[in-house]
């Protein structure tokens, strides 16, 4: 006679107790392009307007930043903290690029207007690969995700700003590059004024 | 020419794009949080993340067969098998195994080890009514209908919740025939 249910005692295991993956893991593209589509159309039903949708999918991206910064802090710079402005674009435009995208940021520039201005730019934003807007949605772009996960990394590692998304036409290319466009908080260059 | 042969699960998912898996957890999550956020009933999440598995099931079938070459199915258990070893293997690069067949032949079920919507996930005590992967049960659902089968998708393990691995019962309720949509004698 067999005794069911003996013996199978729920482990509660601590998820920190589990040993950190080494971040080589992949799933498909197009797992990632459901998901993602899914996570724009449900955003689609909650608002009333595109500012709100950029919004909430900023909101999304920044929990998403919040846990990369700590996750890639704790695996891949043994816990060493950026402590200056180049340093902590550095490892957005590099690192972070790297681990979420499979590449780094093809390009990082500073801006020519605003010294409080800083711009990592993409010929095609993983996000936006797979999306077509339609004509009625405007400016819309979901590259708010991306600028949300920025706003994540640079909020947490003690650097606030303002990130948002732009599409930007470039000359003798069918589609636009995206820009993510990072204004600091003012207390950020005043830090880095003075640290010298 | 005779049709191409079915592909493997390993041969497709080295042929197709990736993305980092990590990236893919951390938007789920993304998700996952927002809903108990908006709906803030466990119940509403789990039906919500139910539909959102069902959106997305009825059009990754359309991948799924294009890029596996699988011929149509004899039956459910050869049906199960496929979704186990090819199907969550092309996208999610996991392999599943089918287990606890009944006697019909018309319900088992489908057992994961390795799930990538969980890494770092711990359910705290006020969620844990909550199906954590529950978009999965409806992939699996809405994918299913798209061939002509009804079915029903429950959890009967789940990790989050102390159990040893992730355990999805499909029952098949109908095989609902393919409707031929013109009559012949029209």
């Amino acid at each position: 006679m067999k005794m069911i249910g003996v013996g199978k005692i729920k482990q509660y295991c601590n998820v920190l107790d589990k040993s950190l993956s080494k971040g080589k893991q992949e799933v498909s593209l197009s797992a990632f392009a459901f998901l993602f589509s899914e996570l724009v159309q449900y955003n689609q039903t909650q608002v009333d307007n595109i500012a709100e949708l950029e919004r909430r999918l900023e909101d999304a991206g920044y929990a998403v930043g919040a846990r990369v910064l700590e996750l890639l802090c704790h695996r891949d710079k043994g816990n060493r903290r950026e402590t200056r402005l180049l340093g902590i674009l550095s490892f957005v435009h590099s690192t972070v690029w790297k681990v979420l995208f499979g590449k780094v940021a093809d390009s990082l520039e500073k801006g020519t207007e605003h010294d409080d201005e800083y711009m990592i730019s993409e010929k095609e934003l993983l996000v936006n690969k797979f999306i077509s807007i339609p004509k009625d949605m405007g400016t819309f772009n979901c590259g708010a995700f991306v600028a949300g996960i920025v706003r994540g990394v640079l909020d947490s590692a003690g650097f606030p700003a303002v990130v948002t998304a732009h599409f930007v036409p470039m000359e003798g290319q069918q589609r636009p590059r995206t820009t993510i466009l990072i204004k600091f908080a003012e207390e950020v260059l005043r830090r880095e004024a003075r640290l010298g | 020419m005779p049709p191409a042969a079915p592909r493997s699960g390993d041969a497709i998912f080295a042929s197709v794009e990736r993305v980092n898996a990590e990236l893919f957890t951390l938007t789920y999550g993304a998700i996952v949080r927002q809903l108990l956020t908006d709906l803030e009933e466990v119940e509403e999440v789990n039906k919500q993340l139910d539909q959102m598995g069902y959106n997305i099931g009825i059009r990754l079938i359309d991948e799924f067969l294009a890029k596996s070459n699988v011929s149509r199915c004899v039956d459910f258990k050869e049906t199960a098998e496929v979704i186990a070893k090819v199907g969550f293997k092309m996208f999610l690069g996991v392999t599943a195994s089918v287990t606890n067949w009944d006697a019909d032949g018309t319900c088992c079920s489908i057992v994961l080890e390795d799930n990538p919507l969980v890494d770092f996930v711990e359910l705290p005590d006020t969620c844990q009514g909550l199906y954590y992967c529950n978009i999965l049960s409806g992939v699996i659902r809405g994918a299913l209908e798209m061939v002509s089968m009804k079915t029903e998708v429950t959890w009967i393990r789940d990790m989050l919740r102390g159990d040893d691995a992730y355990e999805l019962q499909v029952k098949l309720l109908k095989q609902v025939p393919e409707e031929y949509p013109y009559k012949d004698d029209e």
